[in-house]
């Protein structure tokens, strides 16, 4: 069979690569999106500060190209996921990407790629519900419990006419991380 | 890893390339597999993941046996590579095993010296979500190894080589659907169902041509208005009444009839959708060779608490006052031992049903046909909450039964003494592949509740393995899992044995399968959660399993360390996955455990 070369030769197999040319409508958040809501009544529209009613709010967005209008919402992968968190309890990266306190991470779990939909402002979790992967908002979204073997990649944040928008593209690995 | 090998240096490429030649030698020719295989496979062999079509989860083999198991060692085991739960069994036919893991890996490998013969890894796309990142296993037929993906698609490999034959999707994965079950191979068809019943699907079995991919025949488990069943669904309901098919059903080729076990309705709450909800929660009888209904028996109706019952009925023939009935027997996730049956028709009646675990929602069952009534108060709703037992995961959930016909016992992996309090509340529009419950997750994530009246700060009872006698009814033998529910399918073998893993402590355990005393148990790297299988190779039976924890073991378990804080604290359970192959100590063995 294949053992004839030694074991370097051993196969895997698996399938051809999937075509990788991106619409603008796939494409991951850009410099200067406008953020805006995923879910809910008010999909579609733009995210201002005080949506974050509880101290428990996770609002899920999309990036929304302010020129064309294109909704980033071509791929899992892009939502985007934001809470508003106490600025004194971030690290100096995070805080440098945070605005108004609200901070902004991949909504795709690195775990297994469900929609993050819960935040725990009472021990400071953003919590999978899938699998119960936590991460920590504070210090860049990173793993503090459950299967997730990688952080959040996050989303700097600036504002602009009240609403939250992209301030540069995704930082960081997005996706489950290959093993 | 092997990956690597193919970087070594060259001093060592040829040291290496001299043992594989070595090993050439020794890898056995593949043997096809033909439907008369199927029908009746081999006893050193263990072709499907229950072994045989009956779903006994029996192997004939008896070189170890309840005396001499204590002498079970591990003669090799193999890093998967991959994460999460590895529920899939090792499929083996004349010396090449065949095991699938989570990604949708699958390895083919020299079953007596763990030598890898090919991997297959699905490229799965980047931006797909995977509520339950596991796989139960490959069927064979023919030349060829199939596996059902988590992306919707049907796979089929050569078994020599693991290169692509053909690749047939048959949903839409953005829609919410996903696979996880082993596919059945079935007079030159290949037979599988879809999962997602909390994403808004309609759930659905198809059989496609083994050597195409085309689809032979279709059926919804969820009846369409105007079909058999149609009116127990009110409005637009059905179009995403869930229903989904987590499982590979058992078959009788005798009587060319299929038989699944089927999720329950979506969204969870029952007044979201009004009626019977057919064919959710039940038995099915199809005709394999037409996809056509022939008989079905639904467990309970109009479900309210997540009780898929996920794994299809076993086919036993049992003595009843004199009579040999031809039973379907089923260990529901509802916490009822069920038996059923059948006839050469497809027609399934109800013969009895009985509470295996502590079960607060049934009042009564009708006792021609074993419908249930309901305690109002144990049913949750929109806005209405309910406690009730057992939990959302049930008295048993996927893993599989078993049944050795030397002892006339059926072996149960059941978890007692749980139980859950949810509250529905109004739904949202369904967005497609998102969660389409009706229940807050935080609800239910914090939904599991000890049993009124058990202490949860003692050492808990839960998870247990019973033995039932079906002819008399009756439990003849349980084992109880200290703080531990149990997630492991159920092998028994023709040496007295009972083998099954399960736990939160990671041991594989085998069980006198006459009495149930413990005969031994051994510690691997994470959770046994792998269906375990038998197989002989030159005159030597070896004991096959996977470990690799994950989905909703962890899960429950998760809960399990809320509840019971703090004695869990300190047990963690890896989720790296292993194939483990145990063979008895002795001269024949010798050499290869060395
Ligand atoms: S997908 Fe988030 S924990 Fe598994």
């Amino acid at each position: 069979m294949l053992f004839g070369t030694g074991l370097a030769a051993l196969a895997v197999t698996g399938d051809a690569d999937a075509d990788t040319a991106q619409a603008p409508q796939a494409m991951p958040p850009q410099a200067g999106d406008l953020l805006v809501q995923a879910t809910g009544p008010q999909a579609g529209q733009p995210i201002g500060l005080p949506l974050f009613k509880t101290p428990n709010t996770l609002i899920q967005a999309w990036a929304k190209d302010p020129t064309s209008g294109v909704v980033r919402n071509g791929s899992r992968l892009n939502r985007v996921l934001l809470v508003k968190i106490d600025t004194a309890a971030m690290d100096d990266a995070t805080r440098k990407r945070s605005a108004e306190g609200v901070v902004a991470y991949s909504d795709f779990c690195t775990h297994a790629g469900c929609w993050i939909e819960t935040y725990h402002a009472d021990n400071g979790v953003i919590l999978c519900h899938c699998h119960g992967s936590a991460f920590d908002p504070t210090h860049g979204a990173n793993v503090t419990g459950g299967p997730a073997r990688a952080p959040l990649a996050s989303l700097s944040l600036k504002i602009v006419d009240s609403h939250l928008v992209a301030a540069g593209p995704f930082d960081g690995r997005l996706g489950i991380p290959q093993t | 890893m092997f990956r690597r090998s193919l970087f070594m240096t060259a001093a060592f490429a040829a040291c290496v390339a001299h043992s594989a030649r070595a090993e050439l030698a020794t890898t056995p020719a593949y043997s096809n597999v033909t439907q008369p295989r199927l029908d009746k496979p081999e006893p050193q062999n263990w072709l499907m993941p229950r072994g045989t079509y009956n779903g006994w989860g029996y192997s004939p083999l008896n070189q170890v046996t309840s005396d001499n198991v204590k002498r079970l060692v591990p003669v090799w085991s193999l890093s998967t590579g991959v994460v999460d739960a590895h529920q899939a069994p090792a499929i083996v036919n004349n010396g090449i095993m065949f095991v699938s893991t989570p990604q949708n890996h699958i390895l083919a490998i020299n079953a007596k010296t763990g030598d890898v013969i090919w991997k297959y890894e699905r490229k799965l796309p980047a931006d797909m979500q995977q509520l339950h990142p596991t796989n139960r296993g490959v069927a064979l037929l023919g030349d060829k190894v199939y596996m059902a993906t988590m992306d919707s698609c049907v796979v089929a490999l050569s078994a020599t080589t693991g290169k692509l034959a053909w690749n047939r999707c048959i949903a839409d994965w953005h829609q919410g659907y996903y696979m996880t079950l082993a596919p059945m191979a079935v007079k030159d068809k290949i037979v599988v169902g879809v999962s997602g019943g909390e994403l808004g699907i309609r759930g659905f079995i198809d059989a496609l041509d083994a050597e195409t991919g085309k689809e032979d025949w279709k059926f919804y488990t969820v009846a369409a208005p105007g079909e058999t069943g149609g009116n127990t669904w009110k409005g637009d309901s059905w179009k995403t009444g869930g229903v989904p098919i987590w499982m590979q059903g058992n078959y009788d080729p005798a009587s060319d009839m299929l038989y699944f076990g089927t999720g329950n309705g979506g969204p969870w709450m029952p007044d979201t959708r009004p009626g019977d909800n057919l064919f959710s929660t039940s038995a099915i009888a199809l005709n394999a060779s037409t996809g056509k209904l022939k008989g079905y028996h639904q467990y309970h109706w109009n479900d309210a608490w997540d009780w898929d019952e996920v794994s299809a009925p076993l086919l036993i023939d049992v003595k009843k006052n004199g009579r040999n009935v031809h039973e379907l027997v089923h260990a529901g996730r509802d916490g009822y031992l069920w038996e059923m049956e059948r006839t050469p028709a497809g027609k399934i009646s109800f013969v009895s049903g009985q509470p295996f675990v502590h079960q607060d929602v049934f009042k009564s069952l009708d006792p021609s046909t074993g419908r249930p009534t309901y305690n109002a108060d144990k049913v949750p709703g929109t806005n209405k909450k309910a406690l009730f037992c057992p939990s959302l995961w049930g008295g048993k959930d996927w893993p599989m039964e078993a049944y050795n016909p030397q002892t006339k016992l059926l072996y149960v992996p059941a978890n007692d003494n749980l139980c859950a309090e949810i509250t529905g509340e109004p739904l949202g529009p369904r967005e497609a592949g998102s969660l389409y419950v009706g229940v807050p997750i935080d609800d239910i994530f914090s939904s599991m509740r000890p049993r009124p009246g058990v202490d949860p700060t003692k050492p808990m009872k839960i998870g247990q393995l019973q033995a039932w006698n079906l002819a008399t009814g009756k439990k003849v033998w349980t084992h109880d899992f200290i703080d531990s529910a149990t997630w492991g399918p159920v092998l028994t073998t023709g040496g007295n044995l009972v083998f099954t893993g399960g736990t939160n402590d990671r041991m594989f355990r085998a069980f006198d399968a006459t009495t149930g005393e413990m005969k031994w148990q051994t510690r691997l790297n994470s959770g046994v959660e792998g269906t375990p299988s038998s197989f002989m190779i030159d005159g030597v039976q070896y004991i096959a399993v996977q470990s690799g924890y994950g989905v909703d073991a962890e899960r429950q378990n998760n809960g399990l360390k809320k509840m019971l804080k703090p004695r869990l604290d300190h047990d963690t359970v890896p989720n790296e996955g292993t194939v483990w192959v145990f063979a008895l100590l002795d001269a024949k063995t010798a050499n290869t455990a060395n």
